[in-house]
């Protein structure tokens, strides 16, 4: 059993990105496409993290994990808001029933 | 085998299992749940990082914010009367194929990059210097990272009562 090191919160973090893209694509509801992109946004903090710890670059890793918590809370807030919209104008979240704009 | 090995293998294994469940369960509400058991994995992970800051901030803003949203964006975009509230799915077996193949290449890369690390010495408590670079370095990032979530909350407010 090796030590634990950069290759295993690595490994944790690939596993993450690929579930969220997993759920982005297959999910039908759009509160569930949401929640994948915080799966990915996830994945994406613990590299940062992990690189600022095994990598020679100080504190700034954190800073940028720190910044990609704020954007996600307003992304999360813009977007449900949109849902909401698209609630009241279609009666359904389905991603793939949502195609006005195909014709 | 440490105890840090025996903690990181713990909240790994919280992480990765539940945020399986999330993308594989039909219940949007349950989904919603083990999204929670992931977050806390992850703010786990962190605090073995050295980062006991963003942990804590991962914990209020994404458990105790982000979760709550999406929780109202399930209620209030189905009837309640419906108790069941599912999700359909799509092209599962070419979706499945494809990240497969693409976690696939990810982990290779990973394996067969020699990365150079160096294990940097990072104290016991990270909030001083993490306040002092927010104000002094970053700034003007931190400035316009206010603003963006000042228009953000407006926009959703208004997008979201008319």
């Amino acid at each position: 059993m090796t030590q634990i090191g950069l290759n295993h919160f690595l490994f944790v973090s690939t596993v993450l990105f690929c579930l969220g893209i997993f759920g982005i694509i297959t999910r039908k509801n759009a509160v569930m496409v949401l929640m994948g992109i915080e799966l990915i946004l996830n994945s994406a903090n613990i590299n940062f993290i992990a690189f600022a710890k095994y990598g020679n670059f100080g504190y700034q890793g954190q800073i940028m994990a720190l910044f990609v918590i704020i954007l996600a809370a307003a992304e999360a807030a813009i977007a449900l808001a949109i849902v909401l919209n698209i609630y009241k104008t279609f009666s359904t979240v389905n991603v793939d029933e949502i195609d006005t704009m195909k014709d | 085998m440490t105890i840090y090995d025996l903690i990181f293998y713990l909240f790994a294994a919280i992480t990765v299992i539940s945020a399986f469940f999330v993308v594989t369960t039909r219940n949007i509400v349950y989904s919603a749940y083990y999204l929670l058991f992931t977050f806390f994995g992850v703010a786990g992970i962190y605090v073995l990082l050295g980062a006991d800051f963003i942990a804590v901030v991962q914990l209020v803003v994404y458990v105790g914010g982000i979760l709550i949203l999406l929780l109202f964006g399930v209620m209030l975009t189905n009837r309640i009367t419906n108790v069941q509230i599912k999700t359909g799915t799509i092209k599962i077996a070419p979706a499945a194929i494809g990240v497969a193949l693409f976690a696939g290449i990810l982990g290779a890369a990973l394996l067969k990059t020699n990365w150079k690390t160096i294990n940097s010495e990072i104290p016991i408590s990270t909030t001083h210097t993490l306040g002092l670079l927010l104000i002094q370095q970053y700034a003007v990032v931190f400035e316009l990272l206010g603003i963006l979530l000042l228009i953000a909350l407006i926009g959703a407010a208004s997008m979201a009562r008319k």
